[in-house]
């Protein structure tokens, strides 16, 4: 297929998707039933034609048509065929297609679920504002990253994707990641389509909590991906850099989880209104900014403004409509849509805000170390970085209050005060952590560090645990524990499962750097590593040196490793790291250099506990995932689409059961 | 926080952040385009380097201090395992290392030892001498902003050059090089 058609079907999304952002919203504004008509057929017919583009681009890469400069600059003859679909997205033109693709399976998503189900204005204006956001995305592919651009002479084999993005991993982590980044595109186009209408009832944030939830546990798959990669690819055994990479995806992180708390007091309890806004806004803004600064280089450097002053220019410049646009029409149309009820001190509502106020803070602190360098350069006064140092602190010193309050935001009562209550639930929990602590001591913890991870790993739990049996005693029988309420304790719990991993393989794991000749041993904790020499392994598109290690224990084998260090065709050296992964340690030996006399040196690891961090985040997807499920968030089909608003599905059974969260 | 919304100027608050974080970039970077300002005052050129004394990275028992240096020029330079500038920074270091004429000193900042040791063992390793600095208290008295930056001191321990962020063969060209040999004319 030609290449050309792909750059026909780009521009046919880009006019679909003007008309898409202006005929509906007019629509609404007018009153016009005809105009606000179209936005169903326009998203689709977008979507159409951006799906055509994704598939013409990857059948390019499947036939190595290397006359398409982007294909040539990120395959090879010898690519895996599974790396060659994915290479799509190995770098800057390519992933930009996937967002919009990403975009685009979202847009229509909410066109089949919610259709014909919410008010035709909102759902023209929801649309609308999408349709805007693809407009500018479609605009910036065209004129600064087209991946269709040809290339003469066509070379007669590609330049190979680059070896660190070849990895399993890395082929669900950038889908995975964009379908969050992306998925708060939603409750940032409701959040805005409010604002325009100037939503008197807060109806539409029990509208936008599903899709927030979503967004928010693919973007924790994501994550959780992106580290898993980070921790066997890169060969350092670790799980978490803080990269200006990572914390691109984690501020929007960040704000997506105060987000899901702020709509769930505005949906419940109709408060905090304006911060719901605010959250919705700010949480896709963080997205725009992890897509764009990630893959433009920018983060990195302002020097790639130098290089594509066009790219940076326009990106500065959409930033500065998308979100100073929102926050304009926030400050004009604010006092229409915000206003709601207070609360009392000791409520649920002010455990949330707690929680709400150090997740934004932890962003804005994530935000100024991240673009601190950035910064620096921009005045010129050179690029420095503020690493761990920085953020490890300060992160744990944020994260404290929210832990400590997190058990008894669910325990506690929406809008009244009920001390009894905290001081009971208190107790328990005090007992509970402290017996976990000292059962962690007989067990052999000594350190700090580990006592620490244990107790308020158990902390957390035990208010998970509390909550549980609170409702199995109170509420009827099948009403126990609906889909909402199910995600919020399988995400919680998930934090204390994530906190016990991230301390207990820091405070635990026992690593060396050892050089070996075969033959020779090393003791690493409690196991033995025998090294046995490396042999020469050819690879589809590398040549592999393959190290052989024995593990055992008191003597027994337990597993035999075979770390490789993998030479690309182009020069590039990447080491794989074997892993022996368990639920409670991983045996983890990554492959060094040669130091002569067939000696190597090796990087054994003894980690403890590190499939929990991930384990704990994978409970918080399914968390974000489970809510989805709730009855609450069922809307019936409305033929009289103005009907939709005074009809919000709260049954009566279901009104019994929010009494009591 | 629906309070501050419905005063008609606390809705107007985050707009004008807003606004006020993008001037200060956009000036930034206009500024930074038209303005060689590759000049950075800093209060400790041509004074004396701060007193220290630091464990080596190899003999974490053996320590260097201010006096241990005098008699000779050497650049200092501050780096991190943690640090992705000084990533970036590092070929040049192993390229530049022997033709500086004067030993190059690695000021290892907010590190473990054990990192510092892993990533030089992996990127190699052009310091003549590493010092660490875990705790970062000496790096203050030095105005250290962060990593990297490098110093160069003379033989009387008088802080006589510093250039903030990575050295590049440009800076080291047309600033240090010309300090150096400066310095070498002087004494």
């Amino acid at each position: 297929m030609n290449p050309e058609l792909g750059q026909i079907a780009l521009i046919l999304a880009l006019l679909l998707s003007g008309l898409q952002c202006v005929l509906p919203i007019v629509g609404a504004w007018r009153g016009s039933k005809p105009l606000m008509a179209t936005a169903p057929m326009l998203a689709v017919g977008q979507g159409v034609f951006v799906a055509l583009a994704f598939g013409i681009l990857m059948w390019s890469f499947w036939i190595n048509d290397f006359s398409v400069a982007y294909v040539a600059q990120n395959s090879n003859l010898d690519l895996p065929w599974f790396y060659k679909l994915s290479a799509v997205w190995g770098a800057h033109e390519g992933s930009l297609l996937l967002w919009m693709l990403i975009l685009n399976l979202w847009t229509v998503a909410l066109v089949a679920v919610l259709g014909n189900r919410l008010p035709q204005a909102f759902f023209a204006r929801v649309v609308g504002v999408l349709g805007f956001v693809a407009f500018g995305f479609l605009l910036y592919m065209i004129t600064t990253s087209n991946p269709f651009l040809r290339l003469f002479p066509v070379p007669a084999n590609g330049a190979d994707l680059n070896p660190v993005l070849q990895d399993p991993g890395l082929v669900f982590h950038p889908p995975t990641l964009y379908m969050g980044y992306v998925g708060f595109s939603v409750a940032f186009a409701f959040a805005i389509a409010a604002l325009l209408g100037g939503e008197l009832k807060s109806t539409w944030v029990r509208w936008a909590r599903p899709w927030t939830n979503v967004a928010w546990g693919f973007l924790t798959l994501g994550i959780v991906a992106g580290s898993a990669w980070a921790y066997y690819e890169l060969g350092w055994g670790g799980w978490w850099f803080w990269d200006p990479v990572e914390n691109a995806s984690f501020m929007p992180w960040l704000i997506g989880a105060a987000l899901i708390h702020a709509q769930a007091i505005t949906d419940k309890r109709d408060g905090l209104r304006a911060w719901t806004l605010l959250l919705s806004i700010f949480g896709f803004a963080f997205s725009l900014l992890g897509t764009f600064l990630v893959r433009s280089g920018l983060l990195t450097s302002v020097h790639a403004f130098a290089f594509a002053p066009s790219r940076g220019i326009f990106i500065l410049v959409y930033l500065a409509v998308v979100i100073g646009g929102s926050l304009l029409l926030y400050a004009l149309r604010a006092p229409k849509v915000t206003g709601g009820k207070s609360f009392a001190l000791a409520s649920r509502e002010t455990l949330m805000v707690i929680g709400n106020l150090m997740l934004t803070v932890a962003c804005a602190m994530v935000l100024l170390g991240t673009l601190y360098p950035l910064v620096g350069e921009a005045l010129n006064i050179g690029r420095i970085s503020v690493g761990p140092p920085y953020f490890g602190p300060l992160f744990m010193i944020l994260m404290t209050p929210l832990v400590l309050a997190l058990p008894f935001g669910p325990l506690s009562h929406w809008g009244k005060a009920d001390l009894k209550v905290w001081t009971r639930a208190l107790v328990r929990i005090v007992a509970l952590a402290v017996a976990a602590g000292i059962i962690g001591f007989v067990l052999g913890a000594r350190t700090f560090l580990e006592l620490l991870g244990i107790t308020a790993s158990v902390w957390v739990m035990a208010g998970v645990a509390m909550f549980a049996l609170k409702r199995w005693r109170e509420a009827p029988r099948g009403k126990r524990y609906p889909f909402e309420m199910l995600g919020m304790m399988l995400a919680h719990f998930g934090i204390g499962v994530f906190i016990a991993g991230a301390i207990l393989t820091r405070s635990m794991s026992v690593e060396q750097d050892v050089s070996m000749k075969p033959g020779s041993n090393v003791q690493v904790g409690s196991y033995d590593f025998h090294f046995n020499g490396v042999t020469d392994t050819p690879g589809p598109n590398y040549h592999a040196q393959q190290g052989t290690v024995i593990v055992s224990r008191n003597g027994r084998q337990v597993v035999v490793l075979h770390p490789q260090k993998r030479t690309y065709a182009g020069g590039q050296v990447q080491t794989e790291a074997a892993i022996q992964a368990g639920v409670f340690r991983d045996l983890y030996v990554s492959l060094g250099d040669p130091i002569g006399d067939d000696a190597w040196s090796l990087r054994v690891y003894d980690k403890p506990f590190v499939r929990w961090i991930w384990g704990g985040g994978v409970l918080m997807m399914l968390g974000g995932f489970a809510v989805v499920l709730d009855r609450r968030f069922r809307l019936k089909k409305v033929r009289e689409p103005e009907a939709a608003g005074t009809q919000p599905d709260t049954g009566a059974p279901r009104k019994l059961a929010e009494g009591q969260t | 926080m629906n309070e501050v919304a419905r005063k008609p100027i606390g809705r107007f608050v985050p707009l004008v952040v807003f606004a006020l974080m993008v001037a200060f970039f956009v000036v930034g970077l206009v500024w930074n385009q038209s303005h060689d300002a590759r000049f950075v005052p800093s209060p400790l050129i041509n004074k004396p380097a701060p007193d220290f004394r630091l464990p080596r990275l190899d003999r974490p028992t053996d320590f260097v201090t201010r006096a241990d240096l005098l008699g000779k020029p050497y650049l200092l330079n501050v780096f991190a395992s943690w640090c992705f500038a000084c990533g970036d920074e590092h070929p040049v270091l192993m390229a530049y290392r022997d033709k500086f004429g004067i030993p190059l000193i690695g000021y290892d900042y907010k590190d473990t030892p054990h990192d510092a040791q892993a990533w030089l063992q992996r990127h190699g390793d052009p310091y003549h001498e590493v010092i660490t600095d875990q705790s970062g208290d000496t790096a203050i008295n030095f105005g250290v902003y962060g990593a990297p930056e490098t110093y160069l001191i003379d033989a009387q321990g008088i802080i006589r050059y510093k250039h903030i962020g990575p050295l590049t063969p440009d800076v080291i060209a047309k600033e240090l090089e010309p300090k150096i040999r400066a310095l070498e004319q002087g004494t």
